[in-house]
């Protein structure tokens, strides 16, 4: 019976020190998978060069990160949410309502969106924002009439790109890539083919046919993908004829098994993305929780490590994995060492 | 009447009947079946480990350079004093240049192209890391030259291992060509090496941009301390509940009720148990997030009902007569049951336990839902609390994590990771199987 007495000692033992060690001494972030490889890195460098435990970095998403950002102000709760987008006026206001009013809102700096294909694979090497709508898009315009999308391969409409069967491997929509991809791309070439304009001509309202340009065909011709970029690089590896959408960092490091498109003609590299030439990119972001600044220790240290000159600059660790360092880095440091909130 | 016909027919007993044949067919067959069953799935089984086996062991060795890097006074205690504190101050970016001339001093005499700034690319960027802590523990040793052993990039690695060509850098910005042909002399020289990578067994994970950092260490101990809570809490209470589940509860509705609904709980996907710890020992208790306690009681819960059946049933196992004998002679049911069947069931609950411990052990799924994935396993614990309490991971979580990440290198990590716990899972299962041939009596 002993083993009785020994068990419940210990669980009364294990239920003492959790409640005795729930001060909290280490930052923890969590958000968007693409900002993860950046927040690593920075967290580790923190770890190393500071006396302050590693930072935790989980993933989750965008949205996942913001919606446990905003649950409210104490330790259980996370302290700097990464988001590959910026916050949204729904989400601030659930911050609000759970108390999270004092938002520090840090941009870290710029990521490309690749279109890249198999190395060995058909010739993927030029596209414009209309051959993927009229690709991808469900509804196009062809000889002027709006019409179910009836193209299978690349060649039907642009005969310049090859004569292969469509395939393409899209962020889901739960990743914030997903928007710059809706945005910036099936936008510009729903504008670009006329289509917005049939539109419009067919009686939609401006609100409308800014949905339906942003729609995907559901033929199973454009796959949503839920899970990281190494799942649409597994997809790719085992569809010679398919393009994936990646994030430049990602393609970077695996350029022995992918290859680029240009989009309009510029090649997607950090200078080219710095300049905003390639025009498939986007800001990424962290969020700080202003009311945990003085509670966590080093949180306010980690921010200002992770916007410092020699991290996000244009010769630091991040740019040196693929990010593209912010151009008005130094109005940012200041944002972050002043302690600025969002709305002052 | 029978043999009558028979005879009639001219048929003897040796000669078989078509019907007979037909069964005889039929059985051959169905052995044909078995055997092909069995082959395919031994096919799989070799596939699988020959897989595991040809991915996963280059992770168990690593490309180190040696190095002798001069610790330069007016660099890294500018002040002359020695202070610890201004030694601190210099971060490792300001170890990275003075590293930087210890290699292009290194390769001196080897004719290449390269400029100096990227000669740096064939070391890690864990190295300045590793000489700083160095400095800091041996404050002492400023000025001093000091040799160092330090990780190549994992590109370099990669090229030691086979999975980086040549034809593959001539697009990747981390390294060239030239670098290979540099680390080919250097191989020649001695002074690059390839060793067994105790790194990957004891270290730390690591960020995305230093794969050939990143170990399994931290993330096996996160494992070992979540085993242990659903040890000291399913174990108790999974014997207990079947003891008296079994011998002593009284037989109706509602102990049916309970039967049944503890057989369909260890039918439950397990993601519903890490739903469920989210919202209860997370959002509800505020036990701190991605802590290997959560991760533990959230493994209890799926543990329980395993533990529960095995126990019941070596308890039945333990035939009637040890307990009459027991009442017999005048023994208090709680003594029957505790002194004599408890012991003689002691094997198959041990086994039971041991089998149900692999499985949590091997268990991903409820992890990811309380936050023990992602860039986490990287202080080792001070202690038994901090052990319980500060953020971890587990082996099966850091595989999953590795297996996402950009980096090929990581890629090779994971393959490894699935080696270690696979050596672990082996290694219950072996434990299970001889308590169970030492100490099981058959009746």
């Amino acid at each position: 019976m002993s083993i009785f007495k020994m068990s419940a000692s210990t669980l009364a033992i294990t239920a003492l020190t959790a409640t005795v060690a729930a001060a909290r001494d280490n930052v923890q972030v969590a958000g968007s998978s693409t900002v993860l490889p950046y927040a690593s890195i920075v967290a580790e460098a923190f770890g190393e060069n500071f006396d302050y435990p590693t930072p935790v970095v989980e993933s989750g998403g965008s949205s996942a990160g913001l919606k446990r950002f905003c649950e409210g102000v104490g330790e259980n709760t996370i302290d700097i949410a990464n988001a590959s987008r910026a916050i949204r006026e729904k989400e601030l206001a659930a911050c609000a309502e759970n108390g999270v009013t004092d938002i520090i809102e840090v941009r870290i700096g710029y990521d490309g969106i690749v279109f890249a294909s198999q190395l060995d694979g058909p010739d993927y090497s030029t596209f414009e924002p209309a051959d993927i709508f009229n690709a991808l898009a469900p509804q196009v315009l062809v000889d002027g009439a709006l019409v179910d999308n009836p193209h299978t391969m690349w060649s039907d409409f642009n005969a310049d790109l090859p004569a292969e069967e469509i395939l393409a491997f899209i962020p889901g929509t739960k990743h914030g890539t997903r928007e710059v991809f809706e945005e910036k791309v099936l936008a510009a070439g729903c504008e670009a083919t006329g289509a917005h304009d049939a539109m419009i001509a067919a009686g939609m309202s401006e609100d409308d046919a800014e949905d339906a340009c942003l729609a995907v065909r559901g033929d199973g011709v454009a796959v949503d993908i839920d899970g990281d970029y190494t799942e649409t690089l597994a997809r790719i590896d085992a569809n010679a004829n398919g393009i994936g959408v990646f994030g430049l960092a990602f393609y970077e490091n695996n350029t022995d098994a992918l290859k680029v498109a240009t989009m309009s003609g510029v090649e997607p590299t950090t200078e080219s993305i710095s300049t905003g030439e390639y025009p498939v990119s986007r800001p990424l972001y962290f969020y700080i929780k202003a009311a945990h600044i003085g509670v966590i220790p080093g949180l306010k240290e980690f921010a200002e490590f992770f916007v410092a000159d020699e991290i996000a600059g244009p010769d630091g660790p991040l740019a040196e994995y693929g990010l593209v360092s912010d151009p008005a880095l130094g109005d940012v440091q200041a944002t972050v060492m002043d302690e600025v909130t969002m709305g002052n | 009447m029978t043999d009558a016909s028979l005879h009639k027919k001219g048929k003897s007993l040796l000669a078989l009947d078509a019907r007979t044949k037909k069964r005889n067919a039929a059985e051959a067959r169905f052995k044909g079946y078995g055997i092909a069953a069995i082959a395919v799935s031994l096919f799989f089984l070799v596939a699988l480990l020959v897989t595991i086996i040809s991915n996963g062991v280059p992770a168990f060795t690593q490309t180190y350079v040696n190095v002798a890097v001069t610790l330069d006074a007016a660099k890294l205690d500018k002040n002359g004093n020695r202070d610890i504190d201004d030694i601190k101050k210099v971060s490792t970016f300001g170890y990275k240049p003075l590293i930087n001339a210890a290699l292009v001093d290194a390769v001196a005499g080897i004719e290449t192209e390269l400029s100096d700034k990227d000669v740096g690319k064939i070391l890690s960027a864990s190295a300045p890391a590793v000489v700083r802590d160095y400095v800091i523990a041996n404050p002492d040793q400023i000025g001093e030259t000091v040799a160092f052993r330090l990780l190549t990039s994992s590109r370099v690695d990669g090229y030691m291992k086979g999975r980086v060509v040549r034809e593959d850098l001539a697009r990747d910005k981390n390294l060239d060509a030239a670098h290979l042909d540099l680390i080919d002399v250097m191989v020649g020289q001695g002074s690059v090496e390839r060793v067994f990578n105790w790194d990957f067994v004891l270290g730390a994970d690591a960020s995305e941009s230093r794969p050939e950092q990143a170990g399994i260490g931290v993330s096996m101990l996160g494992s070992f301390f979540m085993m242990l809570v659903v040890l000291i809490l399913a174990l108790p209470i999974g014997v207990a509940a079947s003891i008296y589940l079994e011998e002593f509860a009284p037989q109706n509705r509602f102990t049916d009720l309970i039967e049944v609904n503890i057989s369909n709980l260890a039918a439950v996907p397990s993601i519903v148990f890490g739903i469920l710890g989210l919202a209860v020992f997370i959002q509800f208790a505020h036990l701190p997030q991605s802590a290997p306690i959560v991760g533990g009681l959230t493994l209890t819960l799926m543990t329980l009902p395993t533990i529960v059946i095995s126990t019941r049933a070596s308890l039945k196992s333990v035939p009637p007569s040890i307990r009459d004998a027991a009442l017999g002679v005048g023994a208090s049911k709680m003594q029957a049951v505790f002194h004599h069947v408890l012991p003689l069931a002691m094997p198959g609950i041990l086994t039971g336990t041991i089998i149900g411990l692999a499985q949590a052990l091997g268990e991903t799924a409820p992890l990811l839902l309380i936050g023990m994935v992602g860039y986490i396993a990287t202080n080792y614990p001070d202690g038994v609390a901090s052990g319980f309490l500060d953020p971890n991971s587990a082996m099966p979580a850091q595989i999953y994590e590795w297996a996402k990440r950009a980096d090929p290198a990581f890629y090779e990590r994971a393959w490894g990771g699935i080696i270690v716990l696979l050596l672990f899972l082996l290694t219950m299962n072996l434990i299970a199987i001889i308590l169970r041939r030492r100490f099981e009596r058959r009746w």
